[in-house]
């Protein structure tokens, strides 16, 4: 699903905000991505939705090599992949369901399908009843939880989730952090960035640690450094 | 399509404040490129006035045989340059100076023989009516042995061309450089709507929207932007128009206004500059993000 080989990522004026990065995310996994700001959790997000392209290596998603993809190619790879991030990133002059619609608009879905497909992920994030608020009248849980069901609507196979919870407060958390549970529990291969040790720590789920730009932890490879996580 | 138009649409709902900003800026931009182009059709207009007075008399020698005289003139007729070629008698002349010269009216009455000669009045065709033609033609005249003379205001009709190139030099010049302008100042307000909708663009290309499909709004609003400030401009050239005509100022009685084609030119230039300035303002956003 996911490939990193030894990946470098320079930033323009010098530096590494990622070294010799390898990983392989498999179809269906759940995986954190923890370290501290600035270690490289979303270097590696940007890499995986080519908002960026590795200096060197190979990254591949979902059958696309992303050092390779021309720019009519990226809108491909992005209508596979859900993509959600900490300031929500919805248009506020739209309504909840506005905005989920506007993720098939844009992507040249059928009219007729989109209500009911609108209608059935705005369900799934429980915020059926509204569908037909602003973002403004919404609390940060609900307004995040609109940013996924838009990033549900594609049927993605990939959801990738840089800080979903860092502006939300710990009941909205846990909410937003079960219904991201439940999705990956649909089959949807969840990777989320975030610096949230107390979330990592109530599951079971891999967890790849970044410090300054390395991977120094992944616990899908070395269980027995899981003490290591800090 | 459908959602390309009605997204363009939303946009002049959403910002109608800076959608008005760009229409009026576009507007004013085109209003003074059409203004420069109504001086300029109204120069041509009156200069045209002036040119069709541009002709070469040839005077012929007392006695020449009307026979003579036709031929000669269905000859002159044939010149590429020549539109017509008129016989004045010597006494269709003097009528004439009876007539217009009336402070001499006294003098011409009097005469026991008439002292102007019989003439040929040759008027050129357009695009002949300069000094080099009239020269050209009046020099093939003169080689006809019953013309004793010929006259073609050479000094003014010279005078006439200096005016012409000075005139269209000056007017293009200026029209050109305030078109410059309008396209920076139309390419600036669409950049600013591009600005403002930053975000949008944004969440489009996460979603995966094509580029076309982020551009395709811009473009449709940018048009349409330019459609609405050229219209707007051809109302303001008209308002214009009617104020300088209704005042009479000088000689502008006989001012002119724009043809429906060029009126046409002036709307689809408007909306080929916003189309074309936001072909070049999302181009560079999108590739700087």
């Amino acid at each position: 699903m996911i490939q990193f080989s030894h990946v470098f990522k320079s930033f323009p004026k010098g530096g590494f905000a990622l070294k010799d990065a390898s990983l392989h995310v498999a179809k269906g996994e759940f995986v954190f991505l923890t370290g501290h700001s600035g270690a490289g959790k979303s270097t590696m997000l940007k890499l995986m939705f080519a908002e960026q392209r590795p200096s060197s290596g190979d990254v591949r998603v979902s059958g696309f090599d992303i050092g390779d993809l021309s720019p009519s190619e990226i809108p491909k790879l992005r209508r596979r992949l859900g993509i959600v991030f900490q300031d929500f990133r919805l248009l506020e002059d739209r309504t909840a369901e506005e905005n989920v619609a506007f993720a098939l608009e844009v992507t040249g879905s059928r009219r007729e399908i989109i209500p009911g497909r609108v209608q059935r992920v705005l369900t799934q994030v429980g915020l059926a009843g509204k569908a037909s608020a602003y973002p403004r009248e919404l609390s940060g849980g609900e307004q995040q939880r609109v940013a996924i069901a838009r990033a549900l609507v594609n049927d993605p196979a990939i959801l990738l989730a840089d800080e979903p919870t860092g502006n939300l407060d710990e009941r909205a958390t846990r909410g937003v952090f079960q219904l991201l549970r439940d999705i990956n529990a649909g089959g949807t291969c969840v990777v989320m960035a975030t610096h949230d040790l107390d979330l990592v720590r109530q599951t079971s789920y891999r967890t790849v640690e970044l410090r300054e730009g390395s991977i120094v932890f992944d616990s899908g490879l070395d269980e027995s450094n899981g003490a290591d996580l800090q | 399509m459908r959602l390309v138009s009605r997204e363009a649409l939303l946009s002049f709902r959403r910002a109608p404040l800076l959608s008005a900003l760009s229409v009026t800026t576009i507007a004013f931009s085109l209003f003074v490129v059409g203004l420069f182009g109504l001086v300029a059709l109204n120069l041509r207009a009156a200069l045209r006035g002036v040119e069709e007075r541009v002709e070469v008399v040839a005077f012929l020698l007392r006695g020449t045989p009307p026979e003579t005289i036709a031929t000669a003139s269905e000859d002159i007729s044939a010149f590429p340059e020549v539109q017509t070629v008129d016989y004045v008698s010597a006494e269709q002349a003097l009528a004439r100076a009876r007539t217009t010269m009336v402070e001499f009216r006294d003098v011409y009455r009097d005469l026991q023989v008439n002292p102007l000669p019989a003439s040929l009045e040759i008027s050129l065709k357009e695009g002949f009516r300069d000094a080099e033609h009239a020269r050209a033609v009046a020099d093939r005249v003169k080689a006809y042995q019953f013309v004793e003379d010929v006259r073609y205001g050479r000094d003014w009709i010279e005078r006439l061309d200096k005016l012409r190139n000075i005139a269209g030099l000056v007017v293009m010049t200026i029209g050109l450089a305030f078109a410059v302008v309008a396209v920076v100042i139309i390419g600036t307000t669409i950049r600013m709507t591009v600005l403002q909708r930053a975000r949008e663009i944004a969440i489009m290309r996460l979603v995966g929207a094509s580029d076309w499909f982020v551009r395709g709004p811009f473009l449709l609003e940018g048009a349409l932007k330019g459609f609405l400030g050229g219209a707007l401009a051809v109302l303001l050239s008209y308002l214009g128009y009617l104020l300088f005509r209704g005042n009479q100022i000088g000689t502008t009685t006989g001012l002119v206004f724009f043809q429906p084609v060029h009126i046409a030119l002036i709307i689809l230039f408007g909306t080929l500059l916003g189309l074309s300035a936001s072909l070049v303002s999302v181009g560079r956003h999108l590739r700087n993000v």
